[in-house]
């Protein structure tokens, strides 16, 4: 039987009128084979012209509809969700993009029009070999993922756990608590960092509905939305927490002294250790890269002064597999290193030091229980300089990107050691001070009203050690001088880049990164906390650099994204999915090797579909020799007729 | 019918576009809501993946007089459907070589990488496109006479 097709043209008010003729459009589709019904109107989206669409269906007992307005990306679903109302199923609905792709990149009124005329043309071709379809329904696995135990981590393990879902938190290192527990004070509050983390830490490490697994790595993931298949590498600690009770004797009789990455090589710390007093999980680690080896023969001491017997050195790696239906990616940053600063010494210095490094100076639980004093000769500095942009915005040589905190932890960092030298001068190089935040622009202020802090706006061009002193070559701007500061300490306001193995994670979990390395948003006003990844969100600054609140505002809503998904009997998979004939289908198997989701499987010498695997994307389409493989509602077939609109007349 | 040219008539060439819905149509899409201008002579058709675009597809826009033909995906590694361009930009380059062997010129086909953020640079393959194009004159060489 004839299909009859409704096409209907929006005006977009002079969006699509002002350089398309709508009612010519509508008119040369009137004549078109096939259809039956032409119209347009003012706002096609509007509630009156959805009832136009609706009663043009019933009235004219239409199998079709063809809405030509704007790109399907914004309206595609309203107008489908129409058709479905009015008695005809969504994938009879098809979109004629006469707007982004016509009207508002064209002037010439006649060419426009004859344009979207063969476009609209083209969707009629389209829809009317779309097939009618209904949505793949999924079960789901009600448990989350969570990949990082920095605070956005935290945060998002327990608000998915107390909307009462199990959750895997996993950390790579062997505590959790990520940078934050570094910091000493937070602004605009100075409160105390690990006074306001460790509650939450302790919280995921009692909570019954999460599962921690610290010093573990994420190895593979497979699957889909609602359900993930993980592999999870948990690395051996060689202690055994259930049976260590804290004595800390393995440390004292420990040989080996190594850098202690919590206090960015401020202090060392032994080969077995625990990364800080409040650590969670609470136990030791053996750190491998440096201990002798674990064969007892070699060294062994920790195990002979352990009294409970918690060192087993026998521990082996384990790969532990999960099944899960959302994933939240946590991965946070690192700092820029300061080694790739030539102008600022290459890191070479003793005292200059990164922020993070400060961070530690400052905080009563670092190398020096809160005083500041120069790394080099544990002096007390009187004049300190602070450089902010220190690789960021300076797209020739390191970062082109702001990292956003930095004006604000470094005004904190000038008034924390006002707080402790008050005899002391701080000054800060800076280019602009961006204090855009709730109490930040006060939190500047007080820097330099209560606590006098210099502020000098310009560059830094060079610093080098000259006779005990570090000297700071700079010019300040506002005045138009150089400055040259003999200074006792600097502190470099680094960079924030992702953190190492982000790259790495990112592809495993096939979500996209942006220029920077930054995990990519799906959209960067709408969808800001889901990756392009169905199923996978972002949290924290590994999708951009973000201070304290802005990450913890981000874990909930990604934290509540996953919920929307684990909240679900089933979910909906989009039926537009590849389909075998298998009348041509010959069993090559080309498909199958193409196939980028191993959606395609050979059985008993043909192809077949797994459709809730396969995205549609059409790609075996393209390779099979015998068009014996096709992706519903966009084949082969609706493609040469589209192709014949176009170029029709 | 063919078409038939009036000397004074400029030619205009007819370009048939095969946009990914993810990065290349998307960015199409931006070119429009920056208000950017490109020539009309270029007519849209959206498919999944740059990877779905068959030969049979280009050859058939040539058969049925298309003076020029263009094929766009996300960049590479960049694929929504992680490798699906990957295969495009090999099954493209033997039907470039296919079409040079039969005599076609290789301007008339040509594969682009457009993201979804790249309004200015579809804008300029395409007003490139069309200039390159104009002084080639009608394809008539796989043009089927209909």
């Amino acid at each position: 039987m004839r299909k009859k097709t409704g096409v209907f043209v929006c005006h977009c008010g002079i969006n699509i009128a002002g350089t398309v003729d709508v009612k010519k459009v509508a008119k040369e589709l009137s004549k078109h084979p096939g259809v039956d019904h032409s119209e347009e109107y003012v706002y096609m989206c509007s509630d009156p012209g959805q009832n136009l669409i609706t009663e043009a269906i019933k009235e004219k007992k239409l199998d079709n509809v063809v809405v030509a307005c704007c790109s399907p990306t914004l309206h595609e679903t309203t107008f489908r969700n129409t058709a479905k109302e009015s008695g005809i199923n969504n994938f009879q609905c098809e979109i004629a993009n006469i707007r982004e792709q016509c009207s508002w990149v064209h002037k010439d009124m006649e060419k426009a029009t004859d344009k979207a005329i063969k476009i609209t043309k083209s969707a009629v071709e389209k829809v009317r070999q779309n097939e009618s379809l209904e949505p793949i329904s999924i079960p789901v696995t009600r448990r989350a993922l969570v990949i990082g135990g920095g605070i956005a981590g935290i945060q998002a393990a327990l608000d998915i756990a107390n909307s009462g879902y199990e959750v895997i938190l996993v950390e790579r290192n062997p505590s959790i608590g990520g940078h934050m527990i570094q910091l000493s004070e937070t602004f605009p509050t100075l409160d105390c960092s690990q006074c306001i983390l460790t509650p939450k830490m302790v919280e995921v490490s009692k909570h019954p509905k999460i599962k921690l697994m610290n010093y573990s790595e994420i190895q593979e993931i497979s699957g889909y939305v609602g359900n993930f298949k993980v592999k999870i590498l948990k690395k051996p600690t060689y202690v055994d927490p259930d049976k260590c009770t804290l004595c800390d004797e393995c440390t004292k009789v420990c040989p080996v002294v190594m850098s202690n990455e919590f206090d960015l090589g401020l202090t060392g710390r032994k080969a077995i250790y625990i990364p800080f007093p409040q650590a969670i999980p609470a136990t030791y680690t053996l750190d491998i890269k440096g201990c002798p080896g674990l064969l007892p023969i070699a060294c062994g001491k920790c195990a002979d002064v352990c009294e409970p017997e918690a060192i087993d050195y026998d521990m082996k790696p384990e790969i532990i597999e999960e099944e899960v239906g959302a994933i939240i990616v946590a991965t946070g940053y690192d700092l820029y290193e300061k080694e790739m600063l030539a102008e600022y010494g290459y890191g070479k210095y003793a005292d200059v030091l990164d922020g993070l490094q400060f961070e530690r100076l400052c905080s009563a639980s670092g190398p020096t229980q809160g005083k500041i004093l120069r790394p080099s000769d544990h002096k007390e500095p009187k004049e300190v300089v602070f450089i902010q942009c220190a690789g960021s915005r300076d797209p020739e040589l390191h970062c082109a990107y702001c990292s956003k905190i930095c004006c604000m932890y470094t005004a904190k960092h000038a008034m924390l050691y006002k707080h402790h030298v008050h005899d002391g001068q701080a000054y800060i190089f800076y280019i602009d001070i961006r204090s855009g935040g709730k109490g930040y622009e006060e939190f500047v202020q007080r820097a330099v009203e209560e606590d006098g802090v210099l502020y000098l706006r310009g560059k830094v061009s060079k610093i080098f050690e000259d006779k005990g002193k570090i000297k700071v070559w700079g010019v300040d701007t506002l005045i138009g001088k150089d400055i040259e500061i003999d200074a006792d300490m600097v502190v470099l306001a680094t960079a924030m880049r992702p953190s190492d193995g982000a790259a790495e994670l990112a592809k495993k979990l096939k979500i996209a990164m942006d220029k920077d390395g930054f995990l990519a948003e799906a959209h960067p006003k709408l969808r800001p906390v889901e990756s392009v990844t169905s199923g996978m969100f972002l949290a924290g600054a590994a999708q951009a650099p973000k201070d304290i609140p802005e990450a913890v505002a981000q874990a909930s809503g990604a934290a509540a994204k996953a919920v929307s998904i684990l909240s679900q009997d089933r979910l909906y998979h989009s039926p537009t999915v590849a389909k075998v004939n298998l009348n041509l289908c010959t069993g090559c198997g080309m498909c199958v090797y193409v196939c980028p989701y191993d959606a395609l499987t050979l059985k008993d010498g043909k192809v077949e579909v797994n459709e809730v695997l396969c995205e549609g994307c059409g790609t075996c389409s393209a390779t099979c020799l015998r068009a014996a493989i096709n992706v519903k509602n966009i084949t082969p077939s609706q493609v040469h007729e589209m192709i014949q609109a176009c170029l029709g007349g | 019918m063919p078409r038939r040219l009036k000397m004074a008539e400029e030619f205009e060439p007819r370009i048939v576009a095969f946009l990914c819905k993810w990065c290349s149509s998307a960015g199409s899409d931006l070119a429009g809501v920056s208000r950017m201008q490109y020539p009309p002579n270029v007519l849209p058709i959206t498919v999944m993946c740059s990877g779905s675009v068959s030969p049979l597809y280009i050859l058939d826009a040539f058969n049925k007089g298309a003076d020029g033909v263009l094929v766009s995906g996300c960049h590479p590694g960049d694929c929504h459907y992680i490798k699906g361009n990957y295969y495009a930009r090999r099954r493209i380059a033997l039907v470039k070589k296919l079409l040079e062997f039969i005599g076609l010129e290789p301007q008339r086909f040509q594969m682009s990488w457009v993201s979804a953020a790249e309004g200015t640079k579809y804008t300029q393959i395409i007003s490139d496109f069309v200039k390159d194009l104009k002084p080639l004159g009608p394809q008539t060489k796989l043009r089927r006479n209909q």
